[in-house]
């Protein structure tokens, strides 16, 4: 089965580039999931600053762009799994928050055919 | 944390270090069911302690230290009954380390460990079968009652066979490490088998009433991923793991909602998991890159590829495919190979081209019995016009499959035989 992480940090943290500490432990992570044949893709993502909110509503298109100072929890990167159970991806997410640092990871099962 | 949140996170730490863990400590002991049962050891203790206080900050870390304890301890011990038997004060064994330089000595890449894991559990003492569990088992990280479900036998019978295949490998002393020089290859060939055999059961059921169990495509992808990780520098491994992401790519739309099978011409291909077909092409860029003269996967895999690259089914490159058939019949010659073939040059070049492959077959005896022949003769036939011939193939195709669907559909081509359509 495969999970969608979806890390979201804390509004104040958003930076464009990480600090070389945290981007080496970040690779090593990514490194290891890599070897051990979960990972199927991963990215991180820039600040809200350069993004944008499209929204409809009523049949009406509404285009924000960013900063999201209004959310207190912004995307700032995914990666997508697979694994044999949601406690394996949870387990994954938790060594991944580790990583990361303060925030949270939505963990959301991608759906695939038909559901046993 | 209740007794059953423990469980689960310990279940999840299980999968994703229990290959490490073993792998670590059959290099400490020599024994890779010794090492097993020692893991199984670290893993009771875990569940005893967190209960107390909580997951550690690593579970990882903490489960191979206390494993590591464990497996000195047990060396220890075994070493004090050998001094026993051997008289007190005798010197230790040259060769035998001390628990201080052990683990200096196992603070290298845990990767090789693993990979001497998979030689040892792919080894050729074993039985395919037993090499099978073993694999699922001691590098999957399934329980014996996951892996009885994969292959629908009972969990006694499962349980036996890896206790049997553990014993063959202490009886035979197979020596926990990687093959060198030409034998690394044969072996090395081993292991994609045990692989392979584990997706194309689980792409192909051979048993049971699903036609799929995607859990075992799952569990072999993985293998076969962290196989390539652990050898990046072999071309068949990087071939074997784009020919299964390739294939697997087409699971979702391989079967129809109520259970039938679809074959590939006829597949929705916008269902076809890009991202898995990317990742295909990936490793069979590797596989290429890193040979001149493409093995047995490879060329699968640059078929499937070719399959992938096709957005309808009328787009196929069939002379590519067929010119990828020619190799592989050459690489790894078999008469289901050139069947086809076969297939493949009647579709680049026209059913007469293909007519003359499949008559060469006719004669071949490991194909005696086997459906797709006539079947495919047949097909040919009736692309050629010539339906009495073809109505005879299709009927008797149709005795000899085991599907009660292929057989519905093979008698219906052999009645159509028999009203051929009026020439346009």
């Amino acid at each position: 089965m495969k999970f969608m992480l979806m890390f979201r940090s804390v509004t104040g943290r958003e930076v464009d580039v990480p600090p070389c500490k945290e981007l080496a432990a970040m690779g090593d992570f990514v490194n290891d999931l890599t070897k051990s044949g979960v990972l199927l893709a991963t990215e991180g993502l820039h600040p809200s600053a350069k993004g944008a909110r499209v929204r409809l509503t009523g049949g009406k298109v509404a285009v924000k762009d960013g900063p999201f100072t209004e959310s207190k929890e912004l995307i700032a990167g995914f990666a997508l799994v697979q694994v044999k159970s949601k406690d394996e991806a949870v387990e994954l997410a938790t060594r991944f928050l580790k990583v990361a640092g303060e925030g949270e990871s939505e963990i959301r099962e991608v759906i695939e055919g038909k559901t046993e | 944390m209740t007794t059953s949140d423990i469980h689960r996170i310990i279940d999840a730490i299980w999968r994703i270090e229990s290959a490490k863990l073993i792998a670590r400590l059959a290099r400490i002991v020599r024994d890779v069911g010794l090492a097993e049962d020692l893991a199984q050891d670290a893993l009771v203790a875990a569940l005893e302690q967190w209960r107390e206080s909580g997951v550690p900050d690593n579970p990882g870390a903490w489960l191979m230290a206390t494993a590591k304890h464990r497996a000195v301890d047990h060396l220890r011990h075994n070493k004090r009954v050998e001094r026993k038997h051997k008289e007190l004060g005798r010197e230790l064994k040259a060769g035998q380390v001390e628990a201080r330089d052990l683990d200096a000595a196992l603070d290298d890449d845990v990767g090789d460990d693993l990979l001497r894991l998979m030689f040892t559990a792919c080894h050729p003492v074993l039985s395919t079968e037993a090499r099978v569990a073993l694999t699922l088992r001691l590098l999957a990280g399934l329980r014996i009652d996951e892996i009885a479900r994969a292959f629908l036998v009972s969990e006694s019978t499962i349980a036996q066979r890896i206790v049997r295949a553990k014993r063959t490998l202490a009886e035979e002393g197979v020596p926990f490490e990687v093959p060198r020089g030409p034998e690394l290859i044969e072996r090395l060939s081993s292991v994609c088998e045990v692989i392979y055999l584990l997706f194309n059961e689980g792409y192909s059921a051979t048993t049971g009433d699903d036609w799929m169990r995607p859990a075992l495509c799952e569990d072999a992808l993985r293998l076969g991923r962290i196989l390539s990780g652990l050898v990046p520098n072999e071309p068949e491994v990087h071939g074997l793991a784009a020919l299964m992401e390739i294939q697997a790519s087409r699971s979702r739309a391989r079967v129809s909602s109520c259970g039938e099978p679809i074959l590939l011409l006829e597949q929705n291909r916008t269902l076809w998991d890009q991202l898995l077909i990317r990742r295909g092409f990936a490793a069979l860029q590797r596989a290429e890159q890193l040979s001149d003269t493409p093995g047995p996967y490879t060329l699968q895999a640059a078929i499937a590829a070719c399959h992938a690259r096709a957005r309808t089914a009328i787009e196929t490159d069939w002379r590519r495919i067929a010119v990828l058939y020619a190799a592989l019949a050459q690489a790894a010659p078999s008469p289901v190979v050139e069947l086809n073939r076969a297939v493949a040059v009647a579709m680049a070049f026209g059913p007469a081209a293909g007519l003359e492959i499949v008559d060469v077959l006719r004669s071949e005896p490991s194909l005696q019995g086997y459906h797709l022949l006539p079947s495919v003769r047949g097909d040919f036939l009736t692309k050629l016009g010539r339906f009495a011939e073809a109505r005879t193939e299709f009927e008797c195709a149709a005795a000899l499959t085991r599907n009660g669907r292929e057989r519905e559909l093979l008698l219906k081509r052999a009645q159509e035989c028999l009203i051929p359509p009026e020439p346009c």
